[in-house]
């Protein structure tokens, strides 16, 4: 071990007490910034994961739509309801889909024939969106066969799945008949083979799943499609992504974070909030920990003497200081990492949903800690700056008259 | 004959600003040759201290030549000085002045690790040797400021000798310490002397002490007043 980790260690080690009470106040802060930050990235990919569980991350549709809602809130299934006369196919729609699979960054694309329609069953009739899918496909952009409480994901001729809310509405189950009818007039009898619970009341209600088959004939789109859906690897991309996709097809790409705007800005404003109270705290750490060195510069300064009479290079004065600077944060950083970890699992026990299960799961990430520490160490070093500019010109003279 | 272990010409060192200038040595002509054994001595004030640390590269001279073992030290800067002072000066100070952090024997391995960086089995055995060669060779794990104030000071003077330095300043190194361990001290710094033909200049206080030094340097406001041979010290080598 180098000479000036020897002495910054045992200068750390020889003030025992000020040396724990600072790596303890070090600890505390760490810990805040750690359980904020873990607190903070559980709730809002919870956030996120529940308002896409029923939202494909970027929607494509056809690019003549003239009557594009200024709404940027409404969802896919809204917007199509409000053009519902005027369905149209997108134009090659195999090509595209063919091209944007190929993409690194898409994770899934997925065909959708959607459009208004009503179901009938007895004296029932409920408004719905008649979704035609390729199964295998949309699966992978919005989790349905996870989602199902009844039946199975099965949309074959004739068959269609349904929202739990529709289930109530219409007093049907798996295996009844209910008839859809489209706005185009025409018309089919299907038998439900699976109730899904998209964890959204208005999706629930509305969505009918049949296959792209069934869908394009019902809604006058034979051959064609009216939306494509895509998922991709990363969600924040898809911004980004939709802009490339728009210009490269002349398609319009809606992507989840321009429909959702309103949800994203609270999202961010939450996250520069955090920020905020994250770096004070760091910058009081950053105080302490500066304190507590000059304060040992002052009480150390005979024995700095001394060893610059040995020949320590003033360099190496700096360097011992800025040294325990950055140990100090280190150490404190992994009493800080494992005092958030306990928080963490101490709120995951008090945060419930009234049916005693968690209220949404925090993964404590390895990573944090790394960064923790990292981060930690080095507003130590940048804290000992000071401290160790008056060790490093300490006339040892002066040190040693004393 | 060989090259002095120090030479001072014309050294002057003046304290405050330009208004404010305060000379307190003014023109020390010296030359200290190998194995000398020298005695620095002089009412309280008369620059003592301040010469001392100016010889050691602690201080800068306002004026004059400076030179260690044939090396001047006028164009060195900071860095180089340090290096200089580690490697040909040991110190000695009055209050002893160990870290008390470290055991004796880190103590006296100090110079030896601040000068190759990183500690090695070597320079372990030498600090063991070298506390063994002051008496201390049982106590050489003990904290350093579980010592007693003989005990610390003989420690000192072991750590003063790890780099072999050509050169060992002592500040009144007994002067805090009752008159049989000022004997022992002081003893130990001869034999040293006597041994290992390192040179040192001592400051003291002390009339029977500086009695028993080969040379007797007095320094009375800031100047050199007098400078002999002491026989009676010089007899003392041959014991
Ligand atoms: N940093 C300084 N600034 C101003 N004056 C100083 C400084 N250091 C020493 N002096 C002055 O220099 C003079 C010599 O001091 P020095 O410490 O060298 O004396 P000394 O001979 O060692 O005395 P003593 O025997 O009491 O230790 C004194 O008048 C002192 O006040
Ligand atoms: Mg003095």
């Amino acid at each position: 071990m180098p000479f000036e980790w020897i002495a910054a260690l045992r200068f750390l080690r020889e003030g025992r007490m000020q040396s724990l009470l600072i790596i303890v106040g070090v600890g505390v802060g760490v810990a805040v910034i750690v359980f904020m930050s873990a607190l903070l990235s559980g709730l809002q990919a919870n956030l996120v994961r529940r308002t896409l569980s029923s939202q494909a991350h970027i929607v494509l549709l056809p690019a003549e739509e003239v009557a594009r809602p200024q709404d940027a809130s409404g969802n896919a299934a809204v917007r199509l309801q409000k053009q519902a006369q005027r369905l149209r196919s997108i134009d090659q729609w195999q090509t595209i889909r063919d091209r944007l699979q190929g993409w690194p960054e898409i994770l899934a694309v997925s065909p959708v024939a959607a459009g208004p329609a009503f179901a009938v069953r007895g004296d029932a009739s409920k408004a719905v969106t008649l979704l035609g899918i390729e199964p295998e496909r949309y699966n992978q952009v919005i989790a349905l066969e996870e989602r199902l409480v009844a039946g199975r994901l099965r949309v074959a001729a004739g068959e269609a799945v349904i929202g739990i809310e529709l289930a109530k509405d219409l007093g049907a189950d798996v295996g009844d008949k209910l008839r859809i009818s489209s706005a185009q007039g025409d018309a089919e009898t299907l038998t439900v083979t699976g109730l899904f619970d998209l964890g959204n009341k208005a999706v629930n209600a509305r969505n009918v799943y049949v296959g792209l088959r069934t869908g394009q004939t019902l809604l006058d789109l034979v051959g064609g499609v009216s939306n494509i859906d895509l998922a991709l690897h990363d969600l924040d991309e898809a911004e980004v992504v939709a802009r490339r996709i728009a210009a490269e097809t002349g398609l319009i790409a809606d992507s989840w974070i321009r429909t959702n705007a309103q949800f994203v800005t609270a999202l961010s404003s939450q996250r520069v909030s955090s920020n905020v109270i994250r770096f004070f705290v760091g910058l009081s750490v950053a105080f302490g920990i500066a304190s507590v060195l000059v304060v040992s510069v002052i009480q150390r300064s005979k024995e700095i003497g001394i060893l610059r009479a040995m020949g320590a290079t003033r360099a190496q004065m700096l360097r011992i200081f800025l040294l325990q600077g950055g140990i100090v944060g280190f150490f404190g950083s992994l009493l800080g990492s494992a005092l958030a970890w306990c928080f963490l699992l101490l709120w995951q026990l008090m945060a419930r949903n009234p049916d005693g299960t968690p209220l949404f799961v925090i993964a404590f990430e390895p990573a944090l800690v790394g960064i923790a520490a990292g981060g930690a160490s080095l507003v130590g070093i940048l804290a000992a700056l000071l401290p160790a500019r008056r060790a490093a010109r300490l006339d040892p003279v002066v040190a040693i008259r004393g | 004959m060989a090259e002095p272990v120090l030479l001072l010409d014309g050294i002057r060192k003046a304290y405050g600003s330009a208004e404010t200038e305060f000379e307190v040595l003014h023109g020390i002509d010296l030359r200290l040759e190998r194995g000398e054994f020298a005695a620095l001595i002089g009412p309280s004030g008369s620059g003592k201290s301040t010469l001392l640390n100016l010889i050691g590269l602690l201080d800068r001279p306002s004026r004059g030549l400076l030179v260690i073992d044939g090396e001047d030290t006028a164009a060195l800067d900071d860095t180089a000085l340090t290096r200089l002072r580690g490697e040909r000066i040991g110190f000695v100070f009055q209050h002893h002045h160990l870290i008390p952090a470290f055991t004796a024997e880190e103590n006296v391995a100090m110079p030896l690790l601040i000068a190759r960086g990183r500690p090695d089995a070597a320079m372990f055995a030498r600090a063991g040797e070298l506390l063994a060669r002051v008496g201390l060779g049982e106590r050489r794990h003990h904290a350093a400021n579980r010592l007693s104030g003989g005990q610390q000071q003989r420690v000192a003077i072991a750590r003063a000798l790890a780099m072999s330095p050509s050169l060992v300043l002592a500040d009144e190194p007994t002067g805090n310490l009752d008159t049989h361990s000022a004997d022992e001290v002081f003893a130990l710094l001869r034999e040293v002397n006597v041994q290992l033909g390192t040179s040192f200049l001592i400051v003291t206080h002390d009339p029977r002490l500086a009695g028993r030094c080969d040379r007797i340097i007095e320094l009375v406001d800031g100047a050199i007043v007098s400078d002999r041979p002491n026989r009676a010290g010089a007899d003392l080598r041959g014991e």
